[in-house]
């Protein structure tokens, strides 16, 4: 029920209405974007493609912000042990 | 060691009619030739069956292979029926150890088909076989109705010689041996796809087709005591062709899935498509299996050799689980790469 | 970035990993439902299983739009196709799938014009360009896919297509996981949320399940760091007794849903007042229907369905596998009887089919005694 796939809207299409070349990884096809048009799309944008239809517009700042959140997983938690650690050390 | 792994159940073909699935290279295909065609033409035979034979006529041993050229359309980026039907020969005839040297052609032609597209076909069956070595003998021609072979179908034998030193047999693989790939996988198949035009899809892509004899012979000459088998992974992928190898040694393969080479543009039309790359067709590239000790030398041959820089060491052999194929992604993870029961077919969900 | 290798990244997969670790709880036992099949097949195909503490059990939901599909349906398709010579379109998903006298490969074989298409927008395009024939597109998926036929729809409509109909089993995702919630022996404690289908319906249809049920929901992505960052969340969620629904997908899920989709949906489709899902009885409010407006376009309409009525063989356990209660490796013609060479149901057909993904994927695994890295 669902695979869907990032593409990166390379062109419009001429001649169609609601046409648009997408690539991934460098495989074109045409799609739909019927559903994505009302958010404003533009060469360069990536949307999530199923059944060559565009469901979504993908939000880089989103993907950027859930990879740096996992990336500082555990150092929280680092950083708390390393003060018990300095804690345990000044206790006489 | 062996005698404690279960050995697979005999395979009957129960099936009440031929479907496409039996020509797809995968599970079904396997069971119409092990449970239909090797019962009734080979008797038990002692070694599992491989790609080419080797039969006695007077003299040293002979190679003798055949094969059949179906594929729509004739003509696609990269090559054509032609050259597929004699690289494919002369590959069948080099992963079972042995130089092409002749083959013999039959055409099944159909009714209508233009006169120049026979034309090129056969200039390019010339063409391929002058760069593979190897003189076409002799052949035979049929016509039939119109509708009835997608323009045309190509058979063809090939004999040749078996190259001194190289002895391969799944049985003599051992856990710890090396798995190498000559190249990228996939482009065939999905150039393919593509050029089918059915599912709407551009890429930068064209078929692998190509003779491997020269990349075999320089792995033989720097490890010809170490290597154990080959194939080459045609229809139904590498996936397929290592689970008839771990299937005939009894053994299992472990693959390392980021060492697998695949181009970008096969690895996208699969994720667009649903499809793995390890169960698309091929039809440049082998599977080689070789003794540790040999695995870094092999390596080097074969990237030293013209067309074999890409080659790589994707995973090893091991014991467990015997007859199965697993592949591990480089964070942990593992999964069973299965065979298909058909063709690929492209996927929504 | 590609959106893809990024969320694939083996050091930020080992620290997620080493998170779920630390955040669940060892005394307890946890049982997570994933809702949808393209989560299950995630699951296996990236072996994220491997990557679990053992208190951590996934158990298999129903959202397999060719899973639950009953048998009945595919020969009604097929018959209808057949009487009326008919150009069966369909995606690849189908082409295996058994019915009682074959699957539409193998009546293919038979002589039935039978073709895949990726897009429902392909089989449109056949009608058009087989102008003397009728094309009859076998519609499946839940709400992430309905939009696409819709829109389809409304393009046939508006070019004036009449050689083209719509054989529509959408079915809904909110019904499936009511009743698996309804059902007296399911024990869930949270729910890895459907992606894709949310980019269409957003957020919100699942407040009650918080809110009703108190059962935490995270909606996620379905690359590995998508769904062990979900498992994370839904475990950071227990911990602290709470139960919302929270979007983890957010790159690609609106909260709101996609009001384009759903507006074209209201357009063209229609509740059915019941549906039979396969293994899960009638369920009610739970697939679509052309509507009235549409009627033209409905193949249920132009065309007698047989309404072919096909009961499991009993032996087979497709019901309890897709409602979670049993996993696949328990139904007792796993492996025997049922293959995917020879499937018995669907599930192992579909390749997000618990079964299949299972086959496929995993059970063989079983036999390593340790898997070294």
């Amino acid at each position: 029920m669902c695979l869907a796939i990032p593409g990166q809207i390379v062109s419009m299409v001429e001649g169609t209405a609601h046409g648009a070349l997408v690539e991934v990884v460098g495989v074109r096809r045409r799609v739909d974007v019927s559903l994505v048009e009302p958010d404003g799309i533009a060469p360069g944008d990536w949307v999530l493609i199923h059944v060559g239809f565009a469901m979504s517009k993908i939000r880089a700042d989103e993907a950027i912000d859930q990879l740096r959140m996992l990336s500082v997983l555990g150092e929280e938690e680092a950083a708390k042990q390393e003060a018990r650690g300095y804690f345990d050390e000044e206790s006489p | 060691m062996h005698d404690t792994i279960a050995s697979p159940p005999a395979i009957r073909f129960r099936d009440r009619q031929i479907e496409m699935m039996h020509g797809a290279g995968g599970k079904a295909s396997r069971r119409l030739i092990e449970g239909l065609f090797a019962p009734i033409l080979c008797g038990s035979p002692a070694e599992p069956l491989g790609d080419a034979a080797e039969v006695h006529v007077n003299g040293p041993p002979i190679a003798i292979t055949a094969d059949s050229f179906v594929v729509s359309p004739l003509a696609f980026p990269g090559g054509s029926i032609g050259e597929l039907a004699v690289n494919g020969t002369v590959n069948d005839l080099a992963v079972s150890g042995a130089r092409a040297t002749a083959l013999v052609v039959t055409y099944i032609l159909e009714a209508g088909l233009a006169t120049e597209v026979l034309e090129r076909e056969v200039r390019a069956m010339s063409r391929a076989a002058c760069a593979a070595g190897v003189t076409i003998a002799g052949g035979d021609t049929k016509v039939v109705e119109h509708g009835k072979a997608d323009g045309m179908y190509i058979t063809t034998a090939g004999v040749g010689c078996p190259i001194r030193g190289v002895k391969l047999s799944a049985r003599s693989a051992r856990p710890g041996d090396s798995v190498l790939i000559s190249g990228p996988i996939g482009d065939h198949g999905i150039t393919i796809l593509l050029a089918r035009g059915e599912l709407d899809l551009e890429a930068d892509l064209h078929s692998d087709t190509r003779p491997v004899i020269n990349l075999v012979e320089a792995l033989a000459r720097a490890a010809a005591p170490g290597l154990r088998w080959m194939r080459d992974p045609t229809r139904g992928g590498v996936a397929t062709t290592l689970n008839e190898f771990a299937r005939d040694a009894r053994l299992s393969v472990h693959l390392r899935e980021e060492a697998v080479p695949v181009r970008g543009e096969v690895r996208g039309a699969c994720e667009l498509l649903g499809l793995d790359p390890l169960h698309i067709a091929n039809e440049g590239q082998f599977l080689a299996i070789v003794a540790p000790e040999y695995a870094d030398a092999a390596l080097e041959a074969l990237h030293g050799a013209p067309g074999g820089e890409e080659a790589r060491i994707i995973g090893e052999v091991r014991e467990q689980p015997a007859c199965a194929v697993l592949a591990s992604m480089a964070y942990g993870g593992t999964r069973i790469v299965d065979m298909l029961v058909g063709d690929p077919l492209p996927r929504i969900c | 970035m590609k959106f893809t290798d990024e969320f694939r990244q083996p050091e930020l997969i080992a620290r997620t990993a080493d998170e779920i670790r630390r955040a669940a709880d060892p005394a307890r036992h946890y049982r997570l439902m994933e809702v949808c099949g393209g989560h299950t097949h995630a699951i296996y195909r990236f072996g994220l299983k491997d990557l679990l503490p053992p208190n951590i059990e996934l158990i298999h939901g129903p959202g397999c739009p060719v899973c639950v599909l009953p048998m009945g349906r595919i020969d009604d398709g097929l018959t209808m196709a057949a009487e009326n010579d008919l150009i069966f379109a369909a995606f690849g998903d189908m082409m295996r799938v058994p019915g009682t006298h074959g699957s539409p490969l193998e009546h293919k074989a038979r002589g039935a014009d039978i073709r895949t298409v990726y897009s429902p927008a392909d089989a449109l395009k056949l009608a058009r360009a087989n102008p003397e024939r009728q094309v009859m597109f076998f519609a499946i998926g839940f709400e992430t896919t309905a939009p696409s036929t819709a829109l389809t729809l409304m393009r046939a409509r508006a070019e004036g297509i009449r050689n083209f109909s719509v054989f529509c089993n959408h079915v809904t995702i909110i019904p499936a996981i009511r009743a698996i919630l309804d059902s007296p022996d399911m024990r869930i404690d949270a729910f890895i949320g459907p992606g894709h289908v949310s980019t269409v319906i957003g957020c919100r249809p699942y407040e009650w399940i918080a809110r009703n049920e108190g059962k935490p929901i995270v909606v996620s992505g379905f690359e590995p760091l998508d769904v062990l960052q979900a498992v994370v969340m839904i475990l950071r969620q227990l911990q602290g007794g709470e139960a919302r629904v929270e979007n983890q997908y957010r790159r690609v899920v609106p909260w709101e849903g996609n009001r384009a989709a759903l507006q074209a949906m209201a357009q063209v489709f229609t509740l059915r007042s019941y549906f039979e899902w396969r293994g899960m009885g009638f369920i009610s409010q739970s697939a679509l229907a052309l509507n009235d407006a549409y009627a033209e376009w409905d193949a249920e309409k132009r065309f007698e369905v047989p309404g072919i009525r096909v009961t499991d063989p009993k032996a087979a356990q497709c019901g309890e596998v897709l409602k979670g209660v049993l996993k696949p490796a328990q139904c007792k013609l796993f492996g025997k009887e049922c293959t995917p060479e020879n499937p018995v149901g669907s599930l192992m057909v579909s390749s997000e089919g618990a079964c299949a993904a299972y086959y496929q994927y995993e059970h063989r695994k079983e036999e390593l005694i340790s898997i070294p890295a």
